[in-house]
């Protein structure tokens, strides 16, 4: 049954799921500006923003996967494959390139939520087949890394929109876009009644299938994007490396973000928070001149309490 | 049947408390080795949480386990598999991967030399025993490719093998063929005979009578009765099940249903709101044909089990049907497709509110506006003003109570929780409405509210197909009754003729007639 009253330790921990990571960015801005010289450079934001973008991108379609109890571990591999589509199809301009890396994207998203919809496979299995088959498809097509000189593409990787890198735009638009979507939208908010009780969300008529489906569509898509920005940063094709992990920060950020994996619950800006969090964090413990295996211990620590936090609420 | 023995195992003033609800209240039990004891009642009655207490699922919070002449306490259901009291559930409860031989002895496989497990006589042994069950299979086989009733039979006979002096069976027939249920009684009774007590726990009634030898009934955690079966006649077991007095009077007027019973009036001619023909599905639905007109409401009765929510759920689509079809206004409806039903109008208020109904998580506005989002939204994007409109209306008009609308449906208690299910509905103006036990578990005052917004609806012209185990609440909300039994109507009671005594007695009579 419901509680009447949360005990203060409930509510504290309610806070710290609700708004901990915003807590946490912003302590870690804070000592920074205390205590890590040229921290307040432009060059040095620019650099941390860039770099974070294309892990935002693709947890944007965690965070959606992840509200229907699902997962996808493939979004790496469809960034390999999104970058050696564009290398392949680059002759034909920068833009059919870019459209055919985010067909791809979509098409592997269908194989994935078809798997999990109509079929039935756990997400987990059907996304690691994926992870698997994805990247060997991707090096089979350009199997090794390909240097390229389209300005337009280049240019997508470089420039900037009045000061912001065109990539950090491109990362902040579609987070407005998902919040949107989840929010306000038929769709979002079916997205979400199916993770929190799908049973229930079939006796009322959601088409559910249809729905799961188009979740994973859309990872594989934002997951290409994100794939294709990241070459463009490179100004080469490396399939055999691009994305490699990448599933893992993005689930990192979703879960740091607060959203439970139980399902039924996106958080979309806490989610972007998430992934902000563990680059300013790598950033401020390399500026500090703290080995790598240190920052991959904090890392760890702060999962686990964002774990515990979401924890008490996501409970089934 | 040894009657002067002493028992095996005994409950004495055994009471179990949960958050909320008092599951067993003062129970007490003699289980005599040597006898067949059913165990029978209705929802909610206690059973389960008696059977978890015999198997250390549950520790009693008072009263006293005897087993073998002393107070036990099991810790563990271990514990009481030790002791010899070892429990086959529905669902076969061993290894579907490893092969017969390997489930029937695991943990005390005969070893050689070295202690490696010396498979042929594993098997031989393995094969004598089965063989002394009547069951006669290549032991070698994975257990998941043999028939469920040969793997219950695998199941029973390692829990008789392992020692067991009690075993208890909850509804052991509930996925087995005719045939398997023969073999499964002669076993039975081949266990009586040696001395095993046995527990037996089914809803079929003419199972009981040809098995157990004596039936204590449960009723809201109280015994309402213990005694030899064969001298208790059926429609008065059924009478103690459901608590009610044979010969009480019916003087009506204690729920809030009002309205005056209609007969057939208002559908010559007319096709019904919903028909449907048929509905068939292997184990649990044997061609129920069920109409409802508009206005109408259709009650359903039986005992749990009898294939009550699989009909609601069949005629929604929620439940794959080996054959049947379903016809709304006339026309036939996709099956399989709740989708499609709810789009023709016909909505299903489930059962289980907590696992089908609510969104746990989600507020009170989202709950009442799921079904209906598509048309509260304007090229997918929902539209807040109209939801607003909508969820207003239905939370005053079934007098919801919550903090806000934004307040998480899981705070609710369970009456506001089902008046939002209900409004989840309305709020797409269906056409049918199934309902299925709309007021279990909610309190007195949102009970006689539910009831009586029922009432008004059917006044409107919606079409209702009630079921409740509630027999008051059948008899005086439904205009026509429709009884089931083992997955078939089995009797058909309008006008004058619903009545509690009535109902009680289309539920025993097709089992009086197939067992003489």
């Amino acid at each position: 049954m419901a509680e009447a009253v949360a005990p203060p330790g409930r509510r504290v921990l309610a806070w710290a799921q609700e708004y901990g990571v915003y807590a946490a960015v912003g302590v870690l801005l804070l000592f920074n500006v205390l205590f890590t010289p040229h921290f307040l450079d432009v060059a040095n934001f620019r650099t941390q923003l860039v770099q974070v973008a294309p892990i935002v991108i693709v947890s944007l379609g965690m965070a959606l996967v992840i509200g229907t109890q699902g997962i996808d571990l493939s979004v790496g591999s469809v960034m390999s494959l999104a970058a050696a589509l564009v290398a392949l199809y680059l002759g034909y301009g920068a833009w059919p390139a870019l459209l055919v890396a985010l067909v791809g994207g979509a098409v592997a998203g269908t194989a994935g939520g078809a798997l999990v919809a109509y079929v039935g496979v756990q997400p987990i299995v059907a996304t690691l087949a994926l992870l698997v088959g994805v990247r060997g498809l991707a090096n089979v097509l350009v199997p090794q890394l390909v240097e390229f000189r389209n300005p337009d593409l280049i240019a997508l990787g470089s420039s900037s929109l009045s000061g912001v890198p065109v990539i950090v735009v491109i990362a902040a638009v579609l987070t407005l876009l998902m919040a949107f979507l989840v929010r306000r939208t038929t769709f979002g908010r079916q997205v979400v009644a199916i993770g929190g009780n799908r049973a229930a969300s079939e006796l009322s008529g959601l088409p559910v299938r249809r729905v799961l489906l188009l979740v994973y569509v859309i990872s594989g898509v934002l997951a290409a994007l994100a794939g294709v920005l990241a070459t463009a940063r490179l100004q080469a094709s490396d399939p055999t490396s691009l994305g490699l992990f990448i599933e893992l920060s993005a689930i990192t950020a979703v879960v740091v973000g607060g959203t439970p994996l139980s399902g039924g619950r996106i958080r979309v800006l806490s989610t972007v928070m998430g992934a902000l969090l563990m680059q300013l964090l790598s950033a401020t413990l390399i500026k500090h001149n703290l080995p790598q295996s240190w920052t991959q211990i904090v890392q760890a620590v702060i999962i686990l309490a964002a774990v515990y936090a979401t924890r008490e609420r996501g409970t089934r | 049947m040894s009657q002067s023995a002493a028992p095996v195992l005994e409950a004495r003033q055994i009471s179990k408390r949960f958050p909320g609800v008092v599951a067993l209240d003062g129970v007490s039990l003699a289980l005599l080795p040597g006898e067949v004891h059913a165990l029978v009642g209705e929802n909610g009655a206690g059973k389960s949480t008696l059977i978890k207490v015999f198997t250390g699922v549950h520790r009693p919070d008072g009263g006293e386990l005897i087993y073998n002449g002393s107070p036990v306490a099991f810790g563990t259901p271990l514990d009481a598999q030790r002791a010899g009291i070892s429990t086959i559930y529905q669902e076969v409860n061993l290894v579907p991967m490893m092969s017969v031989a390997r489930n029937l002895m695991l943990g005390r496989e005969p070893r050689g030399r070295l202690g490696v497990i010396d498979t042929a006589r594993m098997y031989g042994e393995a094969e004598r025993i089965l063989a002394g069950y009547g069951v006669v299979t290549d032991v070698r086989r994975p257990l998941r490719t043999l028939g469920m009733g040969v793997q219950q039979m695998v199941a029973l006979a390692r829990a008789v093998a392992i020692d067991a002096r009690v075993v208890i069976m909850d509804e052991p027939t509930s996925s087995l063929e005719p045939r398997e249920v023969e073999t499964l009684f002669s076993v039975i009774r081949k266990l009586r005979d040696d001395g095993i007590a046995v527990v037996y726990v089914s809803h079929r009634l003419d199972e009981l009578y040809e098995v157990c030898d004596r039936v204590t009934v449960l009723r809201d955690g109280r015994v309402a009765h213990t005694g030899p079966l064969a001298e208790l006649e059926r429609l008065k077991l059924i009478a103690l099940m459901l608590g009610r007095d044979l010969d009480e009077v019916r003087t009506g007027g204690l729920t809030r249903f009002s309205r005056d019973r209609r007969g057939a009036r208002g559908r010559d001619g007319a096709e019904p709101a919903v028909r449907a023909e048929g509905l068939t599905r292997r184990q649990v639905l044997r061609g129920v044909d069920v109409s409802v007109w508009p206005g109408e409401v259709v009650g359903l009765g039986g005992l749990l089990g009898a294939g009550r929510s699989e009909t609601a759920k069949g005629i929604v689509g929620a439940l794959r049907l080996d054959a049947g079809r379903v016809l709304v206004a006339g026309l036939p409806l996709r099956t399989g497709s709740t989708t499609a039903a709810i789009r023709a109008g016909v909505s299903l208020l489930p059962e289980d509110r907590k696992a089908e109904g609510i969104i746990p998580a989600l507020s009170v506005r989202e709950n009442i506006a799921l079904a209906a989002l598509p048309s509260l939204s304007r090229a997918g994007v929902v539209s807040d003003a109209r939801i607003d409109k909508v969820v207003e209306v239905f939370m005053r008009r079934l007098r919801i109570k919550a903090a806000s609308p934004h307040q998480p449906v899981q705070e609710l208690s369970g009456g506001n929780q089902q008046k939002v299910l209900l409004a989840r509905w309305l709020a797409i103006r269906p056409k049918i409405l199934l309902l299925d036990e709309p007021t279990r578990g909610i309190d007195v005052g949102a009970k006689a509210e539910v009831q009586a917004l029922v009432d008004e609806l059917a006044e409107e012209g919606l079409g209702v197909l009630l079921i409740s185990s509630d027999l008051e609440e059948l008899v005086e909300g439904a205009d026509r009754i429709l009884v089931l039994r083992e997955g078939a109507v089995v009797g058909e009671l309008s006008g004058d003729d619903v009545t509690e005594d009535k109902i009680m007695a289309s539920i025993a009579e097709r089992g009086a007639e197939s067992d003489g």
